[in-house]
């Protein structure tokens, strides 16, 4: 099941309204796919990010894959536990295991994401 | 796309497959660390159903098989097994293989799955009209039960009992009356069971140690076991075109000669060096990925790269130059996104492993 309150990018990133900032993860999926997370390399507070580019790598055991900033905006928060346990991607990715907080994010980048259902039926497209 | 006779098994499971020497594997059940984790704490199995084995027999045996893999034969006691390579007129690697003497003329050679075919045209193109050689593959099955719990487990399962065999030693044994054979070898670093049974037997087999806990474990956790112990891996530590010496592997050189040997000895083919490497921190390199001295020159390529789970950090072997080969020596490895530094360290790199020690204390 994958949560409703947040929306999806088709790279399987999700992004939460939190206030006035952007909380940005990715999904149960993508943390499936990726296996056992052991490091993230995360970009530094205050970092201007592009909607649709890389700001985060995310590597496992087997791989290691970007994370797309679903919007434009700047870096607010890291997860700075997930220096030492990034595992938490694993074991919560929609809750524990967020990865950034962006502020002046870009809201028509935000609406232009997939819902839950839409998320679901991409996932289901792409199986 | 081939199948072992266990495929139902793995998706039964819900395994992640993914294509291995031909052969659909699983990579991972759970997740690899904790795989990794059941053999380094407790006993987990693999299916290494894909690997090939040759009945290799006949009067003269022996001596073309002296003649064909890198390590002394006739030394090899009957009920001993012997690693060593299978290498080319240039020295280059055709293959790693273990030999499991069952006769004074009779042996068992097992082989990687990839390397299956080439293999056997090979060995078959060198042996004398009084050797014959059988490929048994399709009707031999073979799961590898590691970890220090493994011998607890297979006396609950098998007739005759194991502690007293040695490292690197096999002996027939039963599994519900069905003849099977079982080496103390494996690929983990461990203490732990290689076997060998008909493909008939093998599903419950591997039913009756799931039963008993054994956790089932794919090839991603293969790989980081096989990584922290430094033990190569055929088509990434070894190939065709590597000279065997350059691998350092000098145990499974005889003091003999055999095909290659004559370019393995000379000592102007050996100016690389496999080496291990600790990473700087938990980012990994991966095969390919190019080593650099500390002024940015080129000087070699990571053959093998992972996050290892024991040890908490990242390793990798790979090739670099004999004047930067000593232990300590830095480097910098570039990968896809980063540059990393990383000391060259002895290996193994994990030096816990119980696969040496003595099987009483196990049981």
């Amino acid at each position: 099941m994958v949560p409703a309150d947040r929306k999806y990018a088709k790279t399987h990133e999700w992004v939460k309204i939190e206030g006035n900032l952007a909380v940005v993860g990715i999904s149960d999926h993508a943390q499936d796919s990726l296996g056992d997370i052991t490091f993230v390399d995360l970009p530094k507070p205050g970092a201007q990010v592009r909607g649709g580019s890389e700001c985060a790598v995310i590597e496992s055991v087997k791989a290691a894959g970007d994370l797309y900033s679903p919007v434009s905006g700047k870096i607010a928060e890291i997860n700075e536990s997930l220096e030492t346990v990034p595992e938490k991607i694993n074991t919560d990715p929609y809750g524990e295991g967020w990865i950034i907080k962006i502020k002046d994010f870009n809201a028509a980048e935000f609406d232009n994401l997939l819902d839950a259902a839409a998320y679901e039926n991409f996932l289901e497209s792409e199986a | 796309m081939k199948k072992t006779v266990l495929y139902d098994k793995h998706i039964a499971l819900s395994a992640k497959m993914s294509a291995f020497g031909g052969y659909e594997m699983p990579i991972q059940y759970e997740g690899i660390i904790k795989e990794h984790q059941a053999i380094r704490k407790s006993v987990g199995m693999f299916d290494t159903c894909h690997m090939g084995e040759f009945i290799i027999c006949g009067e003269t045996a022996v001596s073309d098989l002296e003649k064909i893999v890198s390590s002394p034969v006739s030394s090899i006691k009957q009920g001993q097994c012997k690693y060593g390579f299978i290498c080319n007129e240039n020295g280059g690697v055709i293959d790693d293989q273990i030999l499991y003497r069952q006769g004074e003329t009779d042996f068992m050679m097992v082989v990687n799955a990839s390397t299956e075919q080439k293999d056997f045209q090979w060995i078959s193109e060198h042996l004398s009209g009084t050797t014959e050689i059988i490929n048994i593959s399709d009707t031999t099955a073979k799961l590898d039960v590691q970890g220090p719990l493994s011998l607890r487990v297979l006396h609950k399962i098998l007739k005759e009992p194991l502690v007293d065999l040695p490292y690197y030693y096999f002996k027939n044994n039963f599994f519900q009356d069905e003849k099977i054979i079982v080496s103390r070898t494996g690929y983990t670093g461990e203490l732990g069971y290689e076997l060998y049974c008909s493909t008939d037997i093998v599903q419950s087999l591997w039913d009756e140690l799931l039963n008993l806990g054994v956790a089932p474990c794919g090839l991603g956790a293969r790989d980081t076991l096989r990584l922290e112990m430094g033990f190569p891996l055929y088509g990434h530590e070894l190939d065709d075109t590597i000279n065997a010496a350059e691998s350092g592997f000098n145990k499974a050189f005889g003091e003999k000669d055999f095909i290659g040997s004559k370019k393995i000895k000379e000592s102007n083919n050996h100016e690389n060096r496999l080496v291990g490497f600790m990473l700087d921190g938990r980012r990994s390199a991966r095969h390919g990925d190019a080593i650099l001295d500390l002024k940015g020159k080129g000087i070699g390529k990571v053959t093998s790269g992972s996050f290892c789970p024991s040890l908490n950090t990242a390793c990798a072997l790979g090739y670099v130059p004999q004047e930067y080969s000593n232990e300590g020596a830095q480097v910098i490895i570039r990968t896809e996104r980063n540059e990393i530094t990383a000391n060259v360290s002895a290996l193994p790199f994990y030096k816990g492993g119980t696969g040496r020690k003595k099987p009483s204390d196990f049981i």
